[in-house]
C-alpha cells in the first residue's frame, strides 16, 4: 500500500519520471507560490526548463526533440503540473504550437522557426479564443485576408497563455475558405498586447489579450490548407488536453502529499488527524483519484504512441475525469488544512485556484460531456456495439 | 490495395456511427453526426492504415468526406510512397 501512494504506478513504466521529479523538486516546487504571487515565471525558471531540454518533449529524436513518446511526455506534464500549473500550462501551449509547426508547417516555415522553439529561445502561444468565440470555435472573427502573395491579420484574440512574451504566434483566423490557422511572428509591428493580471488561477502564465491590426504574413506561414482550421483545432487541442489532464494529475498527487503531511503532523482531539475517520475518507478519494486519473491518461498516451485514432476519444476521458477530480481534491486539501489552507500563500489555496482553471481549458468539463455522451451514443447506437472485426 | 482500403474505412465509419446507413459516396459530414474531433480520427486511421502520414496539403476537408474521397487520398499517398525511393535515388 505504501508504494502505491508514494511511486505511482506509470513510474513502472516510465524510467524517465524521476528525472521529471527531481527536476520540478529543485526548480519549480520551491518558488512556485513566489512566482503565483508575482505574477509572473522569470527568466531563471524558464532557462532552466530550457537546459533540461524540456520545451522539446513533445518530439522525438528523431524530430529534433527531446521526447521519447507520449507517456513520457504526460509523466513529465503531471510532475510540472505537480509543481506549479503556470509553468505546465506554458509548457501545453509551446507544446501545442511546435507540435503543429513539426506535423503541419511548411518547409520555410520548420527552417526558420523549429530550431529556437525545439531549444525554449523562442515560445509559442495558441491565440484562438476570441470576444465572442470559446468553445464555439466557428463563431470566430479575426479574419486573414489576402495581401499581396501573403494575408493580412485582424482581430482580437484573449486570454492567450505565455502572450506576454510568446515569440510566435498560432492564429486561427477566418479566410475566404474557412477558418485556417497562421503562424505569425510575435514581433510583426500588427501584433499589440495586453497583460492580464489577477486571475483567479494559473496566475504566473504570462496571460495576455493580442491584437492583430494589420499583421502581415507570407504564404508559407499558412498552417496545413486554407479552411482546415477546425480540424487541426481538434488535433491540437487533442494535446493540450492531454497535457491538462496529465496536469491535473500532478495537482491531485500534490493535493494527496500535502493533506497526508499535514495530517500526519497535526493533531486535534488528541491525536492527528491521519487517525480521524473523516479525514481519512478524504485522503482514500485523493489516493483512489490520482491512481484513476493517471491510469486514464497513460491510456490515451499509449494510444498516442501508437498512432491510434481512440486516442482522441481517450484524451477527452482522462481530461474529463482528471480536472473534475483535480478540483475535489483541491477543495478536500483546504479542508483538511482548515484556515491555513485558505492563508495567503497556502499551497493548497493555489492548487484550489489552479484546478477551477483545468476545468475551463482545452474543452470545458461540459463541452467534454456532451463530446464523450455523443461519442458513446454513436457508438452504440441502438443495436449495441459491432464486435471488433465485424 | 483499393478493395481492402475501402473495406477498412467503411468498417471503421460503420463501427464510429452504430446504424448508420452507409454507401460509398455519402457525405458523412452532412448528416450531422460528424465533427472536426471525427475529422481528426480519420487523419490518424489513414495514417495508421497506410503507414504514412497525411500531409499538410491533403488536409481539405473534401479529402474526408466520403469512403470514396477517403479510398482515393489513401491511394495516392501510398503511390506516392511507392515512388519515393526512386525519386530519392
Amino acid at each position: 500500500m505504501s508504494e502505491l501512494l508514494t511511486r505511482p504506478a506509470a513510474t513502472v513504466r516510465s524510467p524517465a519520471r524521476a528525472r521529471f521529479r527531481a527536476f520540478v523538486d529543485e526548480f519549480v516546487t520551491p518558488v512556485a507560490a513566489a512566482y503565483d504571487a508575482s505574477g509572473t515565471i522569470p527568466p531563471p525558471v524558464l532557462d532552466a526548463v530550457s537546459a533540461a531540454g524540456l520545451w522539446a518533449a513533445v518530439l522525438p529524436a528523431a524530430r529534433g526533440g527531446s521526447g521519447t513518446g507520449m507517456v513520457d511526455f504526460g509523466v513529465l506534464h503531471e510532475e510540472v503540473g505537480r509543481g506549479c500549473s503556470s509553468l505546465r500550462s506554458m509548457l501545453t501551449v509551446h507544446s501545442m504550437v511546435l507540435h503543429a509547426l513539426d506535423r503541419w508547417g511548411t518547409p520555410s516555415l520548420r527552417e526558420r522557426w523549429l530550431e529556437p522553439m525545439l531549444s525554449g529561445q523562442v515560445l509559442g502561444g495558441f491565440c484562438l479564443t476570441e470576444p465572442e468565440a470559446g468553445s464555439d470555435i466557428a463563431a470566430l472573427r479575426t479574419t486573414a485576408r489576402r495581401s499581396g502573395s501573403g494575408y493580412q491579420i485582424d482581430g482580437l484574440k484573449q486570454w492567450t497563455t505565455g502572450g506576454q512574451r510568446a515569440g510566435v504566434l498560432l492564429t486561427f483566423a477566418r479566410t475566404e475558405r474557412g477558418i485556417s490557422v497562421f503562424l505569425v511572428d510575435g514581433s510583426d509591428p500588427g501584433v499589440s498586447r495586453q497583460p492580464v493580471e489577477g486571475m483567479l488561477g494559473t496566475r504566473a502564465s504570462m496571460l495576455a489579450h493580442i491584437r492583430f491590426e494589420g499583421a502581415l504574413v507570407g504564404a508559407d506561414a499558412l498552417i496545413g490548407v486554407e479552411g482546415a482550421g477546425l480540424g487541426l483545432a481538434a488535433g491540437l487541442l487533442d494535446i493540450g488536453r492531454y497535457s491538462v489532464a496529465c496536469g491535473s494529475v500532478g495537482i491531485i498527487q500534490a493535493c494527496l502529499e500535502a493533506s497526508v503531511r499535514h495530517a500526519a503532523a497535526r493533531a486535534q482531539g488528541g491525536a492527528p488527524l491521519r487517525q480521524h475517520q473523516l479525514i481519512q475518507q478524504l485522503i482514500t478519494k485523493m489516493a483512489v483519484d490520482a491512481q484513476a486519473a493517471r491510469l486514464l491518461c497513460e491510456h490515451a498516451g499509449s494510444l498516442k504512441d501508437t498512432g491510434s485514432p481512440a486516442t482522441l476519444a481517450a484524451t477527452c476521458h482522462a481530461k474529463y475525469f482528471a480536472s473534475t477530480a483535480a478540483l475535489r481534491a483541491a477543495s478536500d486539501a483546504v479542508q483538511v488544512q482548515g484556515a491555513a489552507g485558505c492563508a495567503p500563500g497556502a499551497d493548497v489555496a493555489r492548487y484550489f485556484r489552479d484546478a477551477k482553471v483545468m476545468e475551463i481549458i482545452e474543452g470545458s468539463t461540459q463541452i467534454l460531456e456532451l463530446l464523450i455522451a455523443n461519442d458513446a451514443c454513436q457508438r452504440l447506437g441502438e443495436r449495441g456495439p459491432r464486435p471488433e472485426g465485424d | 490495395m483499393t478493395d481492402t482500403t475501402r473495406t477498412q474505412l467503411r468498417q471503421f465509419v460503420e463501427r464510429r456511427f452504430a446504424g448508420i446507413e452507409l454507401t460509398d459516396d455519402l457525405d458523412i459530414f452532412s448528416l450531422g453526426l460528424a465533427n472536426s474531433l471525427f475529422s481528426m480520427e480519420l487523419v490518424l486511421f489513414i495514417e495508421q492504415l497506410i503507414q504514412t502520414q497525411v500531409p499538410s496539403e491533403e488536409l481539405s476537408l473534401d479529402n474526408f468526406r466520403t469512403i470514396n474521397a477517403m479510398t482515393a487520398l489513401a491511394d495516392r499517398l501510398t503511390a506516392a510512397d511507392l515512388r519515393q525511393p526512386a525519386e530519392l535515388g
